[in-house]
């Protein structure tokens, strides 16, 4: 029953994040500081996980090809493969359901906690409009990370498999190249706004809606990241069964 | 003015209020006491549309806030300033940027009026060298006073302040309440305090609406507390051997 009662909630909260709309001069500078947190500030996580998983991946595949008949292209193609369309848009958000999900949680339960939310509506603001909006339209630039995650993974993979005496560098790119299809890029952006768009209002229902005090942001945060996850991997695999089967 | 008829509001089942009917003055500095559970932070939130009662009206200068439209609702919200608590300032802004934000929602002013308006409030509360301060960098005490320089700054034709001297000091509680009770004269606002603070009802209780187990037990002004024999109030306010003597002494000297 009360997960019904989550269910029905978040549709409502989706409809009054989109009601009555916060002046649009206040709302370009929010938009800019959520680019700042929570776009921005991941690069660096976001670039360091990716190139070393993107070296792992490539390593593992590499040595998992023992057959000889098995062209040394395959390293590449195996690595191009499983970070565009997975590892980069996928695995990714749940990195970041861990990194800006426990931070949108928290903030907006602070703020919770603090009044803050309850002096927005005392003053006729529409608080959800206030908070959530800047964030979605802010991870409306979450395919820009994920752009970046997908090069810089696919670069650690040609480093580790070029220096580590896995392939070479033109057997590496001949990989990268073959077979490539563009709606697999396309696949993998429609997944990632999907992504973004969870990423920005289920954390963001755990902080609005949290009862009690610090001890309960903190748990709020905790089952933002569970549920935000869990939603990712299940429209992962609606969006991949609708799309590639 | 502020008329509520009837107010009844509860939670899953039980209930809070149970009935309330009073009025709150225009000018005047009225407050709602009662002990913890009474309904006080209930009956406040109710007032300010934060909850939706469940029988009864509340009117705002003879306009029923339940019949109101959406948009009328949300200019009526305007005129509301409302002193939180813990303050509810917003962490992530300055002291300036806190009491400039209201404006920035709703007012129609350039940004040097808006900016003088704000300088002209941060006077008026007494703070000074603080508006590039965060919330985190300053006093309890003088929170308080961006809290209440941030509710008054867009003329407020009602000012709301749940329990205004809480955590803070005995002194800097005489100067909170002494600022609520010039700014409510000066401006000519209707303002309602939820307070546990007995200084606060003796020194600022122009009028006083005793709240007990969800019902109004008794209302007067800070004069008529000294002289009323309802024993729940007298239970409350004067449970201090230091209250009792201050009663006695008033009822001998007058």
């Amino acid at each position: 029953m009360k997960y019904l009662h989550d269910f029905g909630l978040y549709f409502i909260m989706l409809k009054d994040i989109f009601s009555k709309f916060t002046k649009w001069s206040a709302l370009k500078k929010l938009i800019f500081k959520e680019i700042d947190d929570l776009i921005i500030d991941s690069l660096g996580i976001v670039a360091f996980i990716s190139f070393f998983v993107g070296g792992v991946i490539a390593i593992q595949t590499a040595l998992n090809i023992d057959n000889p008949l098995i062209p040394k292209y395959l390293v590449g193609f195996a690595t191009k493969q499983s970070i565009v369309l997975e590892f980069a848009p996928t695995f990714m958000s749940i990195i970041m359901a861990g990194k800006v999900g426990s931070f949108i949680t928290s903030s907006i339960g602070s703020m919770r906690v603090t009044e803050q939310i309850d002096a927005l509506e005392v003053m006729g603001i529409n608080s959800l409009n206030y908070l959530v909006f800047p964030k979605i339209v802010a991870l409306m630039l979450y395919p820009f990370v994920i752009t970046l995650s997908m090069f810089l993974g696919i670069l650690g993979g040609w480093v580790a498999c070029v220096y580590g005496g896995f392939t070479t560098s033109e057997d590496f790119t001949m990989g990268l190249q073959y077979e490539f299809n563009e709606f697999h890029i396309i696949y993998a952006y429609i997944k990632t706004f999907f992504f973004a768009f969870i990423l920005a209002t289920i954390p963001s229902y755990h902080g609005y809606y949290m009862k009690g005090g610090a001890l309960e942001v903190g748990k709020a945060a905790t089952s933002s990241f569970v549920w935000t996850s869990v939603v990712i991997i299940i429209v992962n695999y609606m969006i991949t069964q609708l799309m590639l089967t | 003015m502020i008329t509520v008829k009837n107010l009844h509001k509860g939670f899953n089942g039980v209930s809070i209020l149970k009935g309330i009917s009073t009025t709150f003055e225009q000018g005047k500095t009225n407050l709602i006491i009662g002990q913890s559970g009474s309904g006080k932070t209930v009956f406040l939130k109710s007032l300010l549309g934060l909850h939706t009662p469940e029988e009864g009206t509340i009117s705002f200068h003879d306009k029923v806030y339940g019949d109101l439209s959406k948009s009328e609702k949300r200019k009526l919200r305007v005129k509301i300033g409302m002193l939180f608590q813990g303050g509810a300032l917003f962490d992530s802004m300055t002291v300036e940027e806190n009491v400039l934000f209201p404006m920035e929602m709703f007012s129609q002013m350039s940004d040097s009026e808006k900016r003088d308006r704000a300088n002209e409030v941060i006077k008026r509360v007494a703070l000074i060298n603080s508006n590039h301060k965060f919330p985190s960098e300053i006093s309890g005490g003088m929170q308080k006073r961006v809290a209440i320089a941030r509710a008054i700054v867009m003329n407020p034709k009602y000012l709301f302040c749940d329990e205004p001297n809480s955590g803070l000091d005995p002194q800097t509680s005489i100067l909170i309440d002494n600022l609520i009770l010039e700014i409510t004269q000066e401006y000519n606002i209707t303002t309602v305090i939820n307070s546990h603070d007995m200084n606060s009802v003796m020194e600022i209780g122009q009028k006083i609406v005793f709240l007990k187990n969800g019902l109004k037990e008794w209302e007067g002004t800070n004069q008529d507390i000294f002289r009323t024999e309802n024993k729940a109030v007298t239970d409350f306010v004067y449970s201090s051997n230091l209250m009792k003597k201050v009663r006695t002494m008033y009822l001998e000297d007058n």
